[in-house]
């Protein structure tokens, strides 16, 4: 049994011009200790595929699947509350901005704290001894001089790694990691990657990484879905998606990479005007 | 074009002081220490580096908008201080900058037209026809087309607006051009539309570009070039062969280890050390 299955996921976006399909029927299946990465570009659907399954999509969205399970339980299904107990839990998130992220008006310590407040019944002291232990195990330097810092008197990547201790404060089963380095130097950006990857290895958790960069996939991911326009290209492991791409639109993405420019200019996605004709048509179909 | 120096720089220092307070002592950041480059007309120099390298300092004191603390900065012969005043409209029409973000550098209630139209409605006497025009004509040269023209910003996606900072920053017929990290905003398959078109348009208008990036593949594709800053000093600097083949300092190689791969044999090899 995987622990994520998604079938034939649909998300609709109610808007002034009629109704918007972000998302047209993908499916995702994540293992314990699998890194799954979700490529595609802006538009694609890859963010919104994780808000539905986390329940963060706003009333005008209108959620259809087939079939949403995770560790054999339907999520669609639970109450309320059940749903709380598994979202925030054993499924946890990072988002892409980690300084807007975090709410500036409290400590780092208090908000990673939060987490644990809800949804363990720690005592205060454990509460923050484990909160040290967190910020320890990102890699923090000083983890208790930090305690009671805010979000702005961290940097950028320090913030993400405040993040990251909120997200596996409660042990998750399923990290799902939405852009976790796109606002971030390279140097930090590896940092994070291999923090990430350290402790889904460590703790055998599922990993699903949602990036629009060919070069954090190669980086990190076993397995890879390629979405375009809110449908899925391409699913492979990541040997094969690099080594012979199925799909056009997955070529036209890895040879739109500076580093594999042959020639004298950049050949683009709009080389492939061909297929993004008749998916444009598939769409209105 | 060997030889043809059109931007040279010399020794350039740029100090920002913080104000002192009653409890708190005025202190200084060196934000550039002392930067040494020359430019060749026609060619990319690639600026490469952190947050808080003092790239954009860089740009800055090359558009002429802050001044430099020390150092000279020539631009086709010409020095250029603007901490004593008077640079003439000649000058400032040479040096037109690109910045990172095209949601933030289109003012939104002005329509494409007008965009475009205003560098020649400050620098030139050219009347509104021949402004159209040119507009227009622009406009084609930078793969947009001419009902483009009465829309406002909002209506483009950020690979078109970034398509017109371009043309407006090529308007007034620059000879450098500072491009303060034009597609780190961008998805990749826009990415490279733009830096197609950025090649297209050196190779038309023999523009110099200072390319300012730290994303080292961009680098590697487009720059002759390459300098990398690393907390106001250029810690290395050299052509692009030179640079990638190999990099003399400590920082450069931290910089070329912590670029993510994307080639066969280093996913191999990293699914291999995760078997293991």
């Amino acid at each position: 049994m995987p622990l994520l299955e998604i079938r034939n996921l649909k998300v609709e976006f109610e808007t002034a011009s009629g109704p918007f399909k972000a998302l047209d029927g993908v499916d995702y299946t994540v293992d314990s200790g699998e890194v799954l990465a979700i490529v595609g570009e802006s538009g694609s659907g890859k963010s919104v595929a994780m808000l539905a399954l986390m329940g963060l999509l706003p009333d005008t969205a209108t959620v259809t699947v087939d079939k949403m399970e995770f560790e054999g339980r339907d999520i669609t299904k639970l109450s309320a509350t059940d749903r709380r107990q598994v979202i925030g839990k054993d499924i946890s998130m990072i988002f892409q901005e980690p300084i807007a992220s975090l709410n500036p008006c409290f400590t780092v310590g208090f908000q990673i704290g939060e987490a644990l407040k809800v949804h363990t019944d720690l005592s205060s002291s454990d509460r923050s001894r484990r909160v040290i232990e967190l910020l320890e195990a990102v890699g923090i330097p000083e983890p208790k001089g930090r305690l009671s810092s805010f979000p702005h008197q961290m940097s950028g990547g320090q913030c993400q790694r405040v993040m990251i201790a909120m997200a596996i404060a409660c042990q998750p089963k399923l990290l799902i990691a939405d852009e976790p380095t796109t606002a971030l130097d390279v140097t930090i950006q590896k940092q994070i990657l291999d923090l990430l990857l350290k402790l889904q290895e460590e703790s055998g958790m599922g990993l699903i990484m949602i990036t629009h960069d060919m070069g954090v996939v190669a980086e990190t991911a076993d397995r890879v879905v390629v979405q375009y326009q809110g449908r899925q290209m391409e699913e492979s492991d990541v040997l094969t998606l690099f080594e012979s791409p199925k799909h056009p639109y997955t070529k036209a993405l890895l040879s739109a990479l500076p580093e594999n420019a042959t020639g004298d200019r950049l050949p683009t996605v709009s080389d492939f005007r061909e297929f993004l004709e008749s998916e444009a048509k598939k769409v209105s179909a | 074009m060997s030889g043809d120096i059109i931007l040279k720089v010399r020794d350039l220092k740029r100090d920002y002081v913080t104000k002192g307070g009653l409890f708190k002592k005025e202190s200084t950041l060196s934000a550039l220490k002392g930067v040494s480059f020359d430019v060749e007309r026609g060619s990319t120099l690639a600026v490469v580096g952190e947050s808080g390298c003092g790239k954009s300092t860089l740009a800055r004191i090359l558009t002429m908008i802050d001044p430099a603390t020390a150092g000279t900065v020539e631009i086709d012969g010409t020095a250029i201080d603007i901490s004593k005043g008077n640079i003439s409209r000649e000058m400032r029409q040479k040096v037109q900058i690109v910045f990172q973000n095209p949601y933030g550098s289109l003012n939104p209630r002005q329509k494409i037209g007008a965009v475009l139209e205003e560098p020649l409605l400050l620098n030139s006497d050219k009347p509104a026809a021949e402004r159209r025009d040119l507009a227009l004509s622009m406009l084609e040269k930078v793969g947009l087309k001419p009902e483009h023209y009465g829309r406002y910003p909002h209506m483009f996606s950020g690979g078109q607006r970034q398509r017109i900072a371009i043309a407006r920053a090529i308007m007034l017929q620059p000879k450098l051009l500072v491009l303060d990290e034009p597609v780190s905003a961008l998805d990749l398959s826009v990415q490279a539309q733009i830096l197609n078109l950025l090649a297209d348009l050196q190779d038309e208008f023999d523009l110099t570009y200072v390319f300012i990036s730290h994303d080292l593949s961009v680098v590697r594709y487009i720059a002759d070039k390459v300098m990398v800053m690393y907390f106001g000093e250029a810690v290395e600097y050299g052509t692009r062969d030179e640079v990638f083949s190999d990099p003399k300092h400590s920082y450069t190689k931290t910089l070329f280890a912590a670029t993510p791969r994307a080639d066969i044999e280093s996913i191999r090899e990293r699914l291999a050390n995760k078997a293991a």
